[in-house]
Parts: C-alpha cells; sequence; structure tokens
C-alpha cells in the first residue's frame, strides 16, 4: 500500500488538507491575537508574535496523531491522516523560520516552549490511544 | 501583488499534497527518525532560500507555506523523540531532539544565505 500509486495519492490528500488548515489556523491565530473585543467593539492590540500560529498547529498535531498512530484501524487511514495531514499540518521548517525571526532570546524560548508542549501533547496522545477503549 | 484567499487556499494546498508526497517519497528510502531529520532539514534550507528571495507572495504560499511547510513535519518529529524516550532512553531522544534543531537552523539560515548571494 505504502509504495502504491493509491498511497502517494492518499498522502498528498491529506497533505492538501493538512497545509490548508495550517494556513487557516496560521491566520485565525493571527486574527484572534491582532483584535480584542472591548466593551461593543473590537480594538487592535500591538500584533502578532511570529510562530503563534504555527506553535498551536504543531502541539494540536502533535497529540492527534500520537493519538492516531495508537488508533489507526487501516494503512489507509494511516496514509491519509497521519503521513498525509497530520504530518503536513505540522510543520519543522516554518518553526525554524519563526524561532530565527524572534531572535536569539525569544527564538530560545519559543523553541523550548514547542518543544515541551509538542512532546508533551504527543505523550498525551499516545497515552490516550492505548488506554482501553 | 496580492493573492485572493480562494487562489492562496489553492496554491498553499498544491504546495502541501507535493510536500507531504516527497516527505513520504524519502520515508520509503530511509529508516523513520533518520528521514524525519533529513526531510526536517531539506525543508528549511528551501526555506531559508525561498524566504530570503524576492518571489513574490503567490510563489511563497506554494513553495514556502505549502511545500515546505509540508514537506517538514513536527508531530513525526515529536512522536518519534517520546518513543525513543520510551523504548531507548532520555539521553538519546535529547540527541535526536537537539540534532533536528542544530541540522535544521544550519540549514535555513545556509539556504537564506545562499538566496542572498544569488540574488543580491
Amino acid at each position: 500500500m505504502d509504495r502504491t500509486p493509491y498511497g502517494f495519492l492518499l498522502v498528498a490528500a491529506g497533505g492538501f488538507l493538512g497545509a490548508v488548515a495550517r494556513h487557516a489556523v496560521d491566520a485565525g491565530v493571527a486574527g484572534v491575537l491582532t483584535v480584542a473585543p472591548s466593551g461593543d467593539r473590537l480594538i487592535a492590540l500591538g500584533g502578532v508574535p511570529p510562530g503563534a500560529g504555527t506553535l498551536v498547529a504543531n502541539v494540536v498535531g502533535s497529540f492527534a496523531l500520537g493519538l492516531l498512530l495508537t488508533r489507526a484501524s487501516s494503512d489507509r487511514v494511516r496514509l491519509l491522516v497521519g503521513t498525509g495531514a497530520l504530518s503536513s499540518f505540522t510543520t519543522y521548517s516554518t518553526f525554524v523560520a519563526d524561532a530565527v525571526a524572534l531572535g536569539t532570546t525569544a527564538g530560545a524560548g519559543y523553541v523550548a516552549g514547542s518543544y515541551a508542549a509538542g512532546f508533551a501533547a504527543a505523550a498525551l496522545g499516545l497515552a490516550v490511544g492505548r488506554r482501553r477503549r | 501583488m496580492s493573492v485572493s484567499p480562494l487562489l492562496a487556499t489553492a496554491l498553499v494546498g498544491v504546495g502541501g499534497a507535493l510536500g507531504a508526497a516527497g516527505r513520504h517519497a524519502v520515508g520509503l528510502r530511509i529508516e523513520g527518525r533518520r528521514s524525519v531529520l533529513l526531510v526536517n532539514a531539506l525543508g528549511s534550507l528551501a526555506l531559508g532560500a525561498v524566504s530570503a528571495a524576492p518571489i513574490g507572495s503567490a510563489a511563497t504560499l506554494l513553495f514556502g507555506v505549502g511545500f515546505c511547510g509540508a514537506f517538514t513535519t513536527f508531530s513525526s518529529f515529536a512522536v518519534g523523540a517520546v518513543r525513543t524516550a520510551s523504548e531507548t532512553g532520555v539521553r538519546a531522544a535529547a540527541t535526536l531532539a537537539a540534532s533536528n534543531l542544530a541540522a535544521a537552523l544550519a540549514a535555513f539560515v545556509l539556504g537564506s544565505s545562499l538566496a542572498v548571494a544569488v540574488a543580491g
């Protein structure tokens, strides 16, 4: 299954959805951090720190992948949702770009925070997935 | 040039589909955690170049957000690190975590410098 054209098609279809969802989360988080409700209107906040949306996607995706890999019922689901969607929903290259953009001190904090939250989320996903149904 | 939301979605999605398929192809040839390290370094090199080169917003959405974003992965890396910690030990997991970061950071900086050198 993994090496067949159908396997690649499943991964690509999942990749399409995962990347679009990541882009939407990025825009959504930016929207939330840019304006805040104040009485009956929205006020502008100071701006969006680089990496906010990526952090959310990476943590949520790590939890979901841990869960999926312990529960996936078939190769088809693993390729479409795991290798395709969830792996593409999360990203390492943008994470590194954001860390560089933040500068040394904030960047180091961003990396440490992403690692801590991402590993905890993956461990939690694996643990929840292994529990008896 | 500004990109409409629909076109932006299509560009990110097509780039993501190609990036995921490319990552899968690497994963079929190289054992799990090493292949994640390799795609994360290669994708960061490419993103470094994409972010430093004056290629416009449509190409950035396709190659940067879509392709490089999906070719590299944080979730497979995080699950791999957690599994390494429980199977091999915390020290091996820490080595894996640090080597991903070092390789991707170095690759990103190299990619940016190359793009600046070529474009500039």
